[in-house]
């Protein structure tokens, strides 16, 4: 079975960085799973099946955990000891914000004229801007740049995820 | 569950028992029951006169119980004992059963899942089920001449938990040993996949007799991964039947039929509809009870007006689940064709138009998922030669929460969470010395707990009394490989436990669930909609105050016209913070911003000079 005191990345056997190797990060995932899913052990016993679905729902979170961007950063951070979403820790740059506000101002005209493709437009554009933003905070993370821009650029990312996903379901809507 | 012994991978092929494994794909209209043969190759197991499926019909006689084809000549003169579509039953009261229209049986009220009354006593869909699924284990254990060691049942990937513990729960009024419930698409994506060898991402499109299905899978070296799955679970060929039937009333002006008459017309219905895939024109002829004669000709072209409406909605859910994958259509390497449904040229006119490619139908779509089940199962019960390791990672279809303060649901596990999945979440108490906490557990996409299900409640007792917010009480949701869901909360400090294996309530059906999800997907439109409409007022509000501050400081730098004309603006912008139109504000605000352009600039330089000479008084001082 697998080692529940190991985090995520040793779990996986890949180094505590931010920028992590998808592919090999898949394989890991895929070469553990084939061992522990309890669909591996559904000949054994009443134990044996209940620590098969302990283990494979453990390689699950892992493998989310470090296959989301939002989620991998927190989690690098909190093994150091920060959490960039917590308390009282929540500015946003003013640029920012105003472009997340014109960028769902012109998904709702866009939603409101049915026009799909320009929400689409929108939506790859945040799309765009968070790839960026994860590009970024993989150079500040990975390299020890200032842990408060790194904590800033973390608060950043997860604005945007939450844009992409209102702005998917207003786009689902409009397709309709 | 019967214990199997572990085969040995070491022992020689020879000396290893095998299993008697068997997949059973409990349809709404067809039902079949596949098993491996000795050599790998999975086969649907016929009846003796060598037809595979099995109607999902059961008549309940005078004396016996009939399923199949000895039930289905019942059906017509004998509709309120002969029970057809049972799956669309399963783990919903009598209250989800709004298309009433679609049973003309008697149904008992009661607590929990609706019954129905028959010849034979009252009867649960689980019990219906569970004869189809006798009649099938029969069959199977007269092939393979003994009883069976290991079953895999499939469901629809779109059912929720209380249709899953149903479906559980007829195997085992079955006899069977039930090892796993299946996703029926993923089912059939193993069927293609071990059949095939084929690589990458790959949409499979499920439509069969009550159940639609869309899942979307990579497939990678042996491992089937589910990336998003949607669906919904309450559409299928029955309602493109119903269409025909609702159409023979209007064109032969039928009064409302009795329930004998109901099931002819929709049997009619149904010949005509599976006619039509490879003809243009159906004949349709009846005689009604009332010596009413029914003489109609219904066109292809006829048939894809009426049913457009059907096939435009499968096509939703299939947006959301590639949006969820993070995929376009064109993104993926095929999609496969399942269920008889797919067989109808608007479905497959509409699926190659949607994802710009001919869908893939090389396998039968009625058998494909009886396959794939009877290949899981002879893995699961250990059959498999080395080497053929591939594995399933499938998904839940839908969101599991809690109840929190204010009567919002907080989501636990998020919709396509790879399965098993394991989450917590930990809450406190909100009251000084509050000794216990109601867990209300919740399914579906919506922010507020009445839009959502209810799967089950319990009670957290002997919390120790403590100030309020002191208290920390971890929630963990379980959800293991079939999909079902369990869940525990435990009180940190002091150790209090109490759990429950969530037995829902089966207060809501499919319909609702479709109708909760779109639900949300509205109201996150109509949330953004109004959000931006209140911040374009604000603006607009914020700009005519400015405006008016400015006339009433620096109104002279104006001639009459120019003032006439800021006037007019500032009047149109206020008229259009009182409508309902985003877009109507921002281009008032527009048209007052140009009309202030060169008031603005005037004002900006009599403000330089009072500035300058403001300066010149302090630098004086
Ligand atoms: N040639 C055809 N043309 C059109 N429809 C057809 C054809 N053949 C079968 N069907 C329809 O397919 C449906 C049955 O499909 P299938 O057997 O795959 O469903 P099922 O597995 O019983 O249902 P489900 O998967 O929804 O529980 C019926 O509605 C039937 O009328
Ligand atoms: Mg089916």
């Amino acid at each position: 079975m697998i080692d529940f005191g190991r985090n995520h990345f040793e779990l996986f056997d890949l180094p505590a960085r931010y920028v992590v190797d998808a592919d090999a990060l898949d394989r890991a995932y895929r070469a553990l799973q084939q061992s522990v899913h309890p669909d591996r052990h559904a000949a054994g016993d009443d134990t044996a099946r209940r620590l098969a679905m302990q283990a494979s729902a453990r390689v699950n979170e892992a493998y989310r955990t470090l296959g989301d961007p939002v989620e991998r950063a927190r989690y690098l951070l909190a093994l150091q000891g920060t959490d960039p979403l917590a308390g009282s820790n929540t500015a946003l740059d003013v640029d920012f914000l105003e472009r997340q506000l014109d960028r769902r101002e012109r998904a709702s005209e866009a939603a409101a004229a049915r026009d799909a493709a320009a929400l689409e437009r929108v939506i790859d554009e945040t799309r765009a801007e968070a790839a960026s933003a994860e590009a970024r905070l993989g150079a500040l993370l990975d390299t020890g740049g200032p842990l408060a821009q790194a904590c800033g650029q973390v608060r950043e990312l997860a604005f945007l995820d939450k844009v992409v996903r209102d702005l998917d379901h207003l786009l689902v809507e409009v397709e309709a | 569950m019967t214990l199997m012994q572990i085969a040995e991978p070491d022992e020689a092929p020879a000396a290893r028992l095998r299993r008697r494994a068997v997949g059973i794909d409990l349809g709404t209209t067809n039902s079949l029951v596949a098993t491996v043969r000795d050599d790998g190759i999975a086969y649907v197991i016929p009846d003796d006169e060598g037809r595979p499926l099995v109607p999902s019909i059961v008549h309940y006689g005078e004396g016996a119980t009939l399923v199949g084809y000895d039930a289905a000549p019942r059906q017509s003169p004998d509709p309120q004992n002969t029970i057809v579509s049972v799956k669309r039953m399963m783990g919903r009261g009598l209250a989800d059963l709004t298309d009433d229209r679609r049973f003309p049986y008697r149904f008992v009220d009661g607590p929990g899942m609706v019954r129905l009354a028959t010849r034979a006593g009252t009867k649960s869909p689980v019990e219906v089920s569970a004869d189809i699924l006798r009649a099938l284990r029969e069959r199977a254990e007269r092939r393979l001449g003994g009883p069976i060691d290991a079953a895999v049942v499939t469901v629809p990937a779109y059912f929720d938990d209380a249709q899953r513990q149903a479906t559980k729960d007829a195997a085992k009024l079955a006899g069977l040993p039930v090892l796993r419930l299946l996703n029926e698409p993923t089912a059939a994506a193993v069927a293609y996949g071990l059949d095939h060898g084929i690589e990458g991402t790959y949409a499979v499109f499920d439509l069969g007799g009550g159940t639609f299905d869309i899942s979307i899978l990579k497939l990678t070296r042996g491992v089937f991964e589910v990336l998003a799955t949607n669906g919904d679970s309450a559409l299928g060929g029955d309602d493109f039947d119903h269409r025909v039937f609702c159409w023979i009333l209007e064109a032969a002006r039928v009064p409302p039929p009795s329930p004998e008459d109901a099931r002819l017309l929709l049997l009619r219905s149904r010949e005509a509809k599976e006619m039509l895939t490879g003809h243009d024109a159906a004949p349709i002829v009846a005689t009604l009870s009332t010596g009413q004669r029914i003489d109609l000709s219904l066109t292809a072209a006829n048939f894809s007006t009426i049913t457009r409406t059907l096939v435009e909605k499968t096509l939703a859910p299939v947006r959301r689940a590639l949006r969820d994958a993070g995929l376009r259509p064109d993104a993926l390497q095929g999609v496969v064709l399942v269920g008889g449904a797919t067989r109808m040229r608007e479905i497959r006119r509409a699926v190659a138009e949607f994802f710009g490619q001919p869908p893939l139908t090389n396998l039968n779509p009625d058998e494909v998922v009886a396959l794939g089940a009877a290949n899981q199962a002879n893995a699961l019960a250990g059959n498999r030669e080395r080497g053929e390791d591939w594995l399933l990672l499938d998904v839940i279809p839908l969101s599991l929460g809690l109840e929190t303060m204010g009567g919002l649901a907080e989501k636990i596990v998020p919709r396509n969470s790879t399965i098993p999945v394991t989450r917590a979440q930990e809450f406190t108490t909100w009251r000084d010395g509050q000794t216990a906490m109601a867990v209300h557990v919740v399914q579906g996409e919506r922010e507020r707990v009445a839009d959502c299900r209810s799967l089950a409640r319990f009670e957290l007792r002997g919390i120790p009394p403590m100030a309020a917010g002191a208290a920390r009480i971890r929630v963990t949701f379980q959800v293991d490989a079939d999909g079902l869901l369990s869940v525990s909360a435990r009180e940190q400090t002091t150790g209090v436990e109490a759990s429950v294996t969530v037995k829902p309530s089966y207060g809501l059906g499919d319909d609702e669930i479709a109708r909760m999800l779109q639900e949300s997907f509205d109201h996150a439109a109509d949330d953004m909609a109004a959000r931006s409409l209140a911040e374009s007022r604000v603006e607009a509000e914020a700009v005519v105050n400015a405006t008016e501050s400015a006339l009433a400081v620096d109104g002279d730098l104006l001639s009459a016209d120019e003032r006439g004309a800021i006037d007019d603006a500032v009047a149109a912008a206020r008229h259009a913070c009182g409508r309902e139109d985003t877009a109507a504000v921002r281009l008032a605000v527009e048209s007052l911003n140009r009309a202030t352009a060169a008031f603005a600039a005037r004002r900006m330089d009599r403000g330089v000079a009072r500035a300058l000479a403001g300066r010149t008084v302090d630098s004086l001082a």
